[in-house]
């Protein structure tokens, strides 16, 4: 009973529940929902499906965790990953061999380049100048899809290169490159967090900057840092996007994707107030989101009320979650057990 | 005087226990109220004092225990039902509304109707009348914001009145008042005391506590140590009660007739020549020699916590030089400060020093981390150590490495950052009011460890808004007034608090 009651009050644990209600809805459905199958050497199935379609969102979602872990906001990733992808497939389109690798190599190193300097910027704003986070970041948010169609001259600049297109649709060891690409990072940023002291000195930052500042943690390096990681990050799930539809579209690349980014960090227990931040948490708001998306059609929600029935459950996880609810359910349960006790006046 | 009661208590209070994530706040606490009496609460600051409030009024639920009102069990949800139970409570922010006037004060949410509208007339005489009964004869229709502190905390007093209270709880009723008006309150009381009210009296001024009580439960530590009566309870046993120890630690600093003598032939740790910074602090001149305690005296304002800022680099100087050990350096952030062994624990515990969500261990580590960069975590193992070092060397409570530092009482939150800062071994370590909003207790032990400190080699430069807690700890004292070091002086048994009064209030000139 205690242990039930330790378990419903784990902060991932309405979010876990809505993932599995999702997985088990979808299967009543489709019988063959969650079946993986091996063809051609690569595995195949609706999870393997949710993984390689988490993968961008994931990307974003990790350095938004940081981001908002400092107190902050990063509303320039759609944007950014529309950027990363314009300059990459332009120098792409424009190469004598657009199928070499080192091709491929050289023009992925010049998005990463670009974005770093969009992260410096922003982290500038925010760290050095001072200015709030959601303004600093609303200035690329809105300039950046312009600047996008400045490199691609206004078309959506499309290629035809192999190694390009193994990001997004590859398998490697059986399973879809750009989902390893997310875990490998999501492990890299797990490990770095917490194996060394920037998971930390970041929740401090976010907690009590002034007192951080006077503690002598560099407050200002670490704020500048998260940004230029979310910066790039962002980068990387624009080259998978990219390279999923093997274009560079300046309008819809990752379009509105800040908002399902900052939903998975919220979802996975992450307070927009900064502080204690849970990568584990990001991830499977991620999965609850990718889930949702992929279970709509499954389940055969018309296509006319999809948007309604995201919203819905979105805002049943957050309503499970509010400490207000949770209380008021406590007492609920509480009141319901057979306590003997008088009727207060 | 009373031993036994001879009446029913109106609230009983057994076996309460309330914990919160890391700290036990109450364990098994007992606690009774007579009609008619007037109950002082007393321990130091995380003794228990406002969970056990908290908890009778309904803010706070309890783990478990029983609370008995008048004879019948009571599980209140919140202060509503605490209320409706007869329980009022004055807490020491008057929290009353300032705009609205004093009938609508006294009588807000129990306005006399008629049709169902509310007839203002009657409701101010009824509301003149509860004020009548307080001797408190002020027009109630006269705004609350247009009387003294004192007035209004008898108005919310006669707030309570009207919701027919049979428990009156008054949380530190006299710490903004003056002796008059204290003397007004308690007629007030004494009043209500006569008309059966059971009345809950906190204070930390021992006269008071003596003047009012019928009756004193102790608390230490979250748990209950006894309830006595005045008569059987001498001012000194009161407060070694409450600290839990002899006043020993306190009477040895007291006691501290000769000064270690500090050498100052050597070169100072720190020099600063000519430094300032516009519009914060005027140029100064201070050497700081290791061993040494310097106090910074001055009133609020003055300068003193702008003058240690810049010690540290937490703000940095527009003018001037600074030597540490005979080398020229800037001080340009925090950083620096701490790349030369100097630290500075800020006045403002909550806003500048604890992290609140971290835990006792991670605050405590954070100063030694911060120094060594996000690359190099420190080993887990060399953390724990210090960290279990700090908390059994300065009495950390509790004394549990993974509590959150936020969830501590005030003098425990003190004790983590000094021992942040400790586990830096610094050479210079700049104390801003540490002993401010903390008990007797916890204060004796922070200046003892000062004073050790000191003889150990460490330089300090410590700031009290207290004059005798400077001059009992220092070995020199720099006097500031208006953004203007204005004095030094080396401290001796000529040196009393009239000496650097005076020459705080003449401005340095008669030196």
């Amino acid at each position: 009973m205690t242990g039930l009651a330790q378990l419903t009050r784990h902060r991932l644990f309405w979010p876990i529940v809505a993932l599995v209600v999702l997985l088990l809805a979808s299967t009543l459905k489709s019988h063959g929902f969650l079946e993986v199958t091996v063809r051609d050497g690569h595995l195949y199935g609706a999870p393997i499906d949710i993984l390689r379609r988490s993968s961008i969102l994931l990307l974003v979602a990790l350095g938004m965790t940081l981001v908002i872990a400092t107190r902050g906001i990063d509303l320039s990733v759609g944007a950014v990953m529309a950027i990363a992808g314009a300059v990459t497939l332009t120098q792409i389109a424009s190469s004598p061999d657009p199928g070499a690798v080192s091709t491929v190599a050289v023009a992925m190193l010049t998005g990463l380049a670009v974005c770093l300097v969009i992260g410096v910027f922003n982290g500038f704003l925010v760290a050095v100048l001072g200015i709030q986070p959601i303004i600093a970041t609303l200035v690329i948010m809105t300039a950046g899809r312009g600047i996008a169609m400045l490199i691609t001259g206004g078309q959506i600049t499309t290629v035809t290169s192999a190694p390009y297109k193994t990001l997004a649709s590859g398998f490697w060891l059986g399973l879809p490159v750009a989902a390893l690409i997310a875990g490998f990072f999501f492990a890299v940023v797990a490990l770095v967090t917490r194996r060394t002291a920037l998971g930390v000195l970041i929740e401090s930052v976010g907690i009590n900057p002034t007192a951080s500042r006077l503690a002598g943690v560099r407050a200002r390096t670490i704020i500048w840092t998260v940004y230029v990681l979310c910066a790039l990050f962002a980068c990387i799930a624009g080259f998978l996007q990219s390279s999923n539809i093997m274009a560079a579209d300046s309008n819809n690349a990752g379009l509105f994707i800040e908002l399902d980014a900052i939903l998975a960090v919220v979802i996975g227990g992450t307070s927009l107030a900064g502080g204690k931040f849970s990568l584990t948490g990001t991830l499977v708001g991620v999965l609850v989101i990718t889930t949702l998306t992929l279970s709509i059609t499954v389940i055969g929600i018309p296509v006319n009320a999809v948007s309604l029935f995201k919203a819905l459950v979105v805002i049943v996880v957050c309503l499970l979650q509010s400490p207000v609810v949770q209380h008021k359910l406590r007492a609920r349960r509480r009141q319901a057990a057979p306590v003997p006790v008088e009727v207060p006046a | 005087m009373m031993t036994e009661p001879n009446t029913t208590p109106i609230v009983e209070m057994t076996g309460i226990t309330i914990s919160f994530p890391g700290v036990k706040a109450l364990d098994d606490v007992a606690f009774r109220l007579l009609p008619g009496e007037v109950h002082a609460l007393m321990g130091e600051n995380g003794a228990g004092k406002s969970t056990l409030i908290k908890a009778l009024t309904g803010v706070y639920g309890i783990d478990s225990g029983r609370i008995v009102v008048g004879g019948v069990d009571q599980v209140f949800a919140g202060p509503a039902e605490a209320q409706a139970a007869g329980i009022s409570t004055v807490y020491q922010e008057v929290n009353l509304t300032d705009n609205l006037s004093v009938a609508e004060n006294v009588m807000l949410g129990h306005e006399i109707r008629r049709f169902g509208l509310i007839d203002w007339h009657a409701t101010r005489k009824a509301a003149r009348t509860y004020l009548r009964a307080l001797n408190l004869d002020i027009d109630p229709k006269s705004s609350l914001s247009s009387h003294s502190l004192a007035v209004q905390q008898l108005v919310a007093i006669s707030r309570a009145m009207v919701v027919d209270a049979r428990v009156l709880i008054l949380d530190e009723p006299t710490s903004s008042l003056d002796s008059d008006e204290v003397a007004r309150l308690f007629d007030v009381i004494r009043t209500l005391r006569d008309q059966g009210v059971a009345i809950l009296f906190v204070s930390h001024f021992l006269e008071q506590i003596y003047a009012i009580s019928d009756r004193i439960t102790v608390l230490r530590n979250g748990t209950l140590v006894g309830e006595y009566t005045p008569a059987e309870l001498p001012r000194v046993e009161l407060v070694g009660k409450m600290i839990g120890r002899t006043l020993e630690v306190l009477s040895e600093l007291e006691g501290r007739s000769e000064r270690a003598v500090v050498d100052r032939s050597g070169t100072p740790f720190m020099q600063a020549i000519g430094v300032g910074r516009r519009g914060s602090i005027e140029p100064f001149d201070l050497d700081i020699y290791p061993g040494e305690i310097v106090g910074l005296a001055g009133l609020l304002g003055s300068g003193r916590t702008e003058l240690a800022r810049l010690l540290y680099g937490a703000d940095h100087a527009d003018s001037g030089e600074t030597l540490v050990s005979g080398e020229s350096v800037k001080l340009r952030n925090p950083r620096a400060g701490l790349a030369k062994s100097i630290v500075f624990s800020s006045e403002s515990r909550k806003t500048e020093g604890i992290i609140g969500d971290l835990t006792v261990r991670e605050n405590i580590v954070l100063g030694l981390q911060a120094e060594r960069g996000w690359m190099r975590r420190v080993p887990k193992k060399k953390a724990d150590e210090v960290v279990a070092q700090y908390i059994e060397a300065l009495g950390v409570r509790p004394a549990n490495p993974d509590a959150i530092a936020g969830n501590l009482s005030g003098g425990n939150q003190q004790k983590v950052l000094l021992a942040r800062w400790l586990a830096t071994a610094p050479q210079l370590l700049i104390l801003d009011e540490p002993t401010r909003g903390i008990d007797v207790g916890a204060k004796a032990e922070i200046q003892k460890l000062v004073a050790d400190l000191a003889a150990q080699g460490m330089a300090v430069v410590f700031i009290s808004a207290e004059l005798e807690e400077v001059l009992r700890l220092s070995h020199r004292i720099a006097v500031l007034r208006d953004r203007h070091k204005v004095a030094e002086l080396i401290n001796s048994d000529d040196v009393t608090t009239d000496v650097v009064v005076d020459l705080i209030a003449s401005g340095g000139t008669s030196a």
